[in-house]
This record gives C-alpha cells, structure tokens and sequence, in this order.
C-alpha cells in the first residue's frame, strides 16, 4: 500500500494505466474519466447482498475511495447471495471479510471502514467525507435515514431495494431530482411488508440491482450517459422484464420540497415503529406462549396437545416437527379442521407468524391456542438439534 | 373498460398468488376497488382504515404516478396498465 500514497490522486502511474486500459480506450471514459473515478469518494452502507457487487465493482473500476459502513458478523445464510465473504469468513465482521477481498482485487483503492450501526448521530459525518451514498442496507430506518442525510448533505443516493425476485433502483437526492420521500413518504409500518429474512430473496437478484447501483454511481462520476435519476427501474427477474416509472420532485415533499417540515435528522426508529427491520416487531404481550421445553416435556408425557405449524410447504418440507400444516394465509378459509376443544400449540420458523395465528384462534373462539416460543429454531436449537435451521 | 392490474411480488400472497388482475373501470379508482373486492385481504395493505391509498403504496397508471395525474379519478382506457408499486425496504 505504501506506494499507492505517493501517487497524485490526479495523475495515473504505468501500473494503473495498464489495468484499467479497457476504460482508457473507451470514449465515455478516456483518462480523464479514470482520474476522475480516481478522485471519487463514494460511501457503500452495508456491505451484504447489494453492497457485495457495488463495492466489488466500484472496486474492480478503480474508484479512488471506498467507504464501507456495516456492524454485522458474516453467518451461513448470507453465502446464498453476498458473494464478498466465503465460507471461511463466517463468524468475521462483513468489514474484516469484505476488505481482503477489496483489497486483493485492486490494492490502489482507499477503503474506509466504518464499524458502526448508521444513526441520525453519526451519519452526518460519515458520509460528509464522500462525494455519493449508495444505499445497500435492509430495513426502512436506514432507507430514510439514508434519504435525508444526503438531501441533507446535498449528496447523491443511488439507492436499489430486493424482495424475492424483484427490485427497485432509482436515484434520489439530487439537486433537481426528486428523493425517496417524494417517493414513498412514509414507511410501512413493522410487519405489514415482509422483509428477506421472512420472505426469501433470489441469490442472484442482489447481484442483479448492486450492479446497477454501481453502474449509476460509476456515471455519476463521469458525466456519462443518462442517469436513472426521476425514474424508478422495476425489475422482476422471473418475468424477465425491466419496467421504467417516473418519479417527480414533490413540491410539498416534507424533505426536499420547498418547505420542507424535517430540517434535520430525527429518530427514525420512532419514525418506522421502533423496529421498522428485517424481523417483525415482537408478538404483542398478551398472546400466550410455550416454551419449547415445556411442550417437549407435555408432549413427552402424552398430554392431548394439537401442534399446528403455520409455515408454508415448502418450509415444512425443510425441516417439521409432524405439526398440521396450515399456512398462515389459510388460515381463516381452513380454522374448520381445528377443535376448539383441544389445548393447540402454533409455532412458525421463528413465533412471528404463529403469534399472528394465535392470535386470529383465539378471535375466533380456539381460547386454549398458544404460541410456540422461538418457533421451529428454538425447537432445533434447545430440543433437536439434529434438525437443519434455514 | 378492461385494464390489467399488475400486481407486486409481495402483495400477491393476498391477491390469490396472481401476478396480474384484469378488472373492468372507468377510472383508477374503480380499477382499485375492484381488485379490492374481488381480493379483500388486499384492502388493508393497499388502503388506511379511512380509505385512503396508504402512503408507502404508490400506483402508477402506465408510467405516471396518479398523484400526478388526476388521482383516484383519472380515467383508464383500454390497453391502460395499472402499477402498484409498495416501498420495499430489502438489500441484504
């Protein structure tokens, strides 16, 4: 690294010229456009399934300084799609993970580490010493907070979202564009959209979206071509299909518009519901619950107790504990093959949808329905743990 | 008038697994209902209590935000396309 410093950002050394040839030569980049990717300050917040593909190839393209924000340990389900960290990386933090590869993929690039959760206290500051933000983060808190950091800041958002096979790219912030409030006002609140970790999400898609992200970020910086900016690009990576919407600077967007009523950052876990993340907020307290080692014990001991698992089939063909299957959306059309009678325990994957179910039995009359606490996970992790966890 | 409703991945759990509802309006706002009230679990992702269109769900009549355009009563022709298009937080 120590020769890398001694290189003018503004001048490319023999050794530099030669990897990125392939953008000299073209003329929407030249080497002016290389020095400029040289200069560029750009910050990745997360560094999971979008910021594996943005910070490699923002990386791989020569982009002088890379900051990275993330605060979480690499675990087994994030191999399906972030493919910045191995199988040998679980247990590291993402940051430790992501910078060996960075960095052996190109040494003359600067990376910045950030170690931290992105809060209305610190975002200001971190992303003040970046020219763009591109947002690869998971929940509704950050998406906003992200937003009006940069209208804030009067920074670039190159923002992209994923469920399952479909996503959303746009950028927001812009001085003449629009942001994501003019957008989306306010976020859903927890639990009426599911997230990945609840709903699933194609191991490629991410790698789909992060690439646009990081070809509008990498345009942002030279000048090229037609920024995605007031347009929302769908794509649904079943179908195939790339969709265009407009987006339009809203004049009475409470961020950006022109009088705007948020001047400055505010709590946005208060603003999204507290926990507005990638699990549910937490069943409410008067649903009932069974530990798993009660039930285990109960039901050891023969006690007349109806176990319903509210998860999807396929779910059940992964891992099930012999429970009647009912996907929670059935529910209502299906409740007439319970017993109100019987003593019924519900459990999900991990006791969010189950405290749903429950709740909706004991609505309808089933008085004697409890939630499994933890569900299936908590069942493999404290009964059976022979079981696999998904 | 028929028009096609598209309909997003994570709202089509409640609107019967269908990636696409045709139903028969004259105006945005009828197309909505319509969806509404051939899927009613729909109603209260797309709608508050006070039946208002929820303000993390934007619909889109072709390319254009109906915010835009004449809201609930912008009128629909054939071959028109309606756009619901929720806010989804995922990246990880």
């Amino acid at each position: 690294m120590a020769t890398l410093t001694e290189v003018n950002p503004a001048t490319l050394s023999n050794e530099e010229i030669l990897r990125y040839s392939r953008h000299l030569i073209m003329p929407e980049v030249t080497l002016e456009g290389q020095k400029k990717l040289k200069a560029a300050r750009v910050l990745c917040v997360g560094t999971g399934g979008l910021g594996s593909p943005l910070a490699l190839y923002l990386t791989a393209a020569g982009v002088g300084t890379l900051g990275l924000v993330d605060f979480d340990v690499v675990d087994y389900t994030n191999l399906q799609r972030q493919v910045l960290h191995y199988t040998s990386d679980v247990g590291r933090l993402k940051l430790d993970s992501a910078i060996d590869k960075l960095t052996a993929i190109n040494p003359f690039v600067e990376i910045k580490r950030f170690d931290t959760y992105l809060s209305s206290q610190n975002v200001l500051e971190i992303i003040g010493g970046f020219d763009i933000i591109a947002d690869g983060t998971d929940n509704f808190a950050t998406r906003y907070l992200v937003n009006d950091a940069c209208v804030l800041s009067r920074k670039p958002n190159v923002y992209a979202s994923i469920f399952r096979f479909e996503g959303q790219a746009s950028i927001f912030a812009t001085e003449a564009g629009p942001c994501y409030r003019c957008l989306y006002p306010e976020p859903p609140p927890p639990g009426l959209v599911p997230s990945c970790a609840e709903g699933g999400v194609l191991g490629v898609l991410p790698g789909l979206l992060g690439v646009i992200q990081a070809t509008e970020v990498i345009k942002l910086i030279l000048g090229a071509g037609e920024p995605l900016i007031g347009r929302l690009l769908l794509v649904d990576a079943l179908a195939m299909r790339f969709r265009e919407l407009r987006v339009r600077k809203n004049p009475e967007c409470p961020v950006c518009g022109a009088n705007p009523s948020v001047k400055e950052l505010i709590d946005y876990n208060q603003f999204c519901g507290i926990r507005g993340e990638e699990s549910e907020p937490g069943p409410s307290a008067k649903i009932p619950e069974i530990q798993p080692e009660e039930l285990k014990r109960r039901l050891d001991a023969n006690e007349d107790i109806f176990v319903l698992d509210v998860r999807e089939p396929h779910e059940y063909q992964i891992v099930n504990i012999k429970g009647h299957l009912i996907p929670l959306g059935d529910l209502p059309t299906r409740v007439h093959e319970l017993d109100s009678s019987h003593e019924i325990v519900v459990h999900c994957k991990s006791g969010m949808r189950s405290a749903k179910a429950v709740d909706f039995l004991r609505q309808s009359g089933f008085k004697r329905a409890t939630n499994l606490t933890g569900g299936i996970l908590a069942w493999a992790d404290r009964i059976d743990r022979s079981l696999p966890k998904y | 008038m028929s028009i096609k409703v598209l309909i997003p991945t994570p709202l089509r759990p409640y609107a019967g697994k269908q990636s696409v509802i045709e139903v028969t309006a004259q105006t945005v706002g009828e197309a909505l209902s319509d969806v509404v009230a051939k899927h009613p679990d729909l109603r209260k992702h797309l709608f508050s209590e006070d039946g208002k269109l929820r303000s993390f769900v934007n619909v889109y009549l072709n390319d254009e935000d109906i915010r835009y355009l004449n809201k609930d009563a912008t009128p629909v022709k054939e071959t028109d396309t309606v756009t619901i298009v929720p806010s989804v937080a995922g990246g990880r």
